[in-house]
């Protein structure tokens, strides 16, 4: 069973649907009892990583993933909610929850072609093996919607890194945690597999 | 690198089907929940919805494929047609759809990006305009002109100044639909997608006049947008959305592999 943590985050529902379609069960809840017990979590985000943070916080929602984070359930963050697995974002500017040691920092490109937001699907190449990235070929590509990017400052967090103007990271994680800056619910087979690989997940990096 | 994206716009009236030729003479066509499911199979990278409704009351229909295409298809998709309020939008975002296009709405009220970019965010906030082709002039220097209501109403407004004008708003992304192009099946309207796409600094989606292959090709290179609309050309089996995107691939545009 698969905990979702609502808390307005706006994709929710698209990431309990994309679970529903790959047969794993899966609840959103708001109660920060109920996500600090999951066997494992979804912490979802779209939208201003500062409205987020404080969402988190005023409800207590940010305390409960603290929990589960240390207690060593597997935990998938999604977007902003990759995002605020570091330890700040410049969007706000915002204190994050600091699972790992880095900064979320605003997207600039220097060619005028390259657009912001970066949207649409890009290729997400592998750094270091993980179990829930091992069904990836190279040159695969996952749908993106974002402004801000991750940028962790340990090499040994970060598990992939897609391009637009710079290359980034876009998948970053460290034991039981694991988030991605690209949508799986929305990128199709390829992101349908990750999800039903967490479903599966021990919780284990390699 | 970003690819370009072939997106598909399915026109749904009364919860079926439906292409326009020149925005007259609609015709049903059969099933969006099922053509949705066929494009997505076959590699599409996003979808579009225009609900061409004309009575409010049947409006509710539309939120229904809304919630049937979202539980069966993993790609991005927007809604559009008859959204005013953000009432509209935040409903068609619950029920599913990851963006939501303003169109007349936007133009009477133009505040109504800003206020949908802040209730659903700029990244789920399209506006989609569509332009006609007219002698410049004061109101309109870039010699493009901005209609509603399906193409029906001329505003006078110009439509290089209402795309920064929407970007400055909080639009995420722009759609481009010529109304000299559409239906015509004779190719993009190269000149103007180019401009707008060169102007703003937010993604541009070229509508209108998809026909060939070649028309694709075009506008993605010459015409410097990041996505293609195509409609009728892969509607009527024509064409097959794996079948374009591997012409582009073979072209060299940087194109996501359908996934089979």
């Amino acid at each position: 069973m698969i905990t979702i943590v609502d808390y307005n985050a706006g994709n929710l529902r698209s990431v309990k649907r994309a679970c529903d379609a790959v047969g794993i069960e899966a609840v959103f809840t708001q109660d920060a009892d109920q996500v600090a017990r999951a066997e494992r979590l979804i912490f979802p985000g779209v939208g201003h990583a500062k409205t987020a943070m404080d969402t988190l916080e005023r409800t207590g929602l940010a305390d409960a993933v603290r929990h589960v984070v240390k207690r060593g359930a597997p935990v998938l963050g999604i977007c902003v909610g990759a995002q605020l697995v570091l330890e700040s974002s410049e969007e706000g500017p915002t204190p994050g929850l600091g699972f790992l040691s880095g900064r979320t920092r605003l997207l600039k490109v220097d060619d005028p072609r390259l657009k912001i937001p970066h949207m649409g699907w890009n290729s997400v190449r592998v750094e270091r093996p993980h179990p829930l990235l091992a069904h990836l070929q190279p040159g695969d590509e996952l749908y993106f919607v974002h402004s801000y990017y991750l940028e962790p400052s340990e090499a040994q967090h970060v598990y992939a890194t897609t391009e637009h103007g710079a290359r980034f990271c876009c998948a970053l994680g460290r034991d039981n945690l694991f988030a991605t800056q690209f949508h799986p619910e929305k990128s199709g087979p390829i992101g349908l597999a990750l999800l039903a690989s967490f479903a599966r997940w021990d919780g284990k990096s390699c | 690198m970003l690819s370009k994206r072939v997106i598909a716009c399915l026109d749904v009236r009364d919860g079926k089907l439906a292409k326009s030729v020149k925005f007259v003479d609609t015709k049903d066509i059969g099933d969006p929940v099922e053509k949705a499911k066929q494009y997505y199979a076959d590699g599409l990278d996003e979808l579009v919805f225009y609900d061409i409704t004309a009575s409010s009351e049947k409006r509710n229909i539309m939120l229904n494929v809304v919630e049937h295409v979202a539980a069966q298809i993993f790609i991005p998709f927007s809604v559009g047609g008859g959204v005013r309020s953000v009432e509209d939008a935040s409903r068609l975002r619950l029920a599913g759809a990851e963006k939501v296009n303003v169109n007349t709405a936007a133009v009477q009220d133009p505040e109504l990006i800003a206020r949908c970019a802040q209730a659903i965010g700029s990244q789920s906030t399209v506006l989609s305009m569509d332009v006609l082709r007219v002698d410049p002039s004061s109101s309109t220097p870039s010699g493009y002109e901005i209609v509603i209501h399906g193409g029906r109403t001329h505003t006078g407004r110009d439509a290089l100044a209402w795309a920064l004008e929407a970007q400055q708003l909080g639009a995420g992304e722009i759609v481009v639909n010529s109304i000299d192009a559409d239906g015509t099946r004779e190719g993009y309207e190269i000149k103007l997608t180019r401009m707008i796409a060169d102007a703003v600094r937010i993604p541009v989606i070229a509508s209108g006049g998809a026909g060939k292959p070649e028309h694709l090709y075009e506008v993605l290179t010459e015409g410097h947008a990041d996505a293609a609309l195509v409609a009728s050309m892969v509607h009527y089996g024509d064409y097959t959305v794996t079948g374009l995107k591997e012409y582009l691939a073979g072209r060299g545009v940087k194109i996501r592999k359908a996934v089979h």
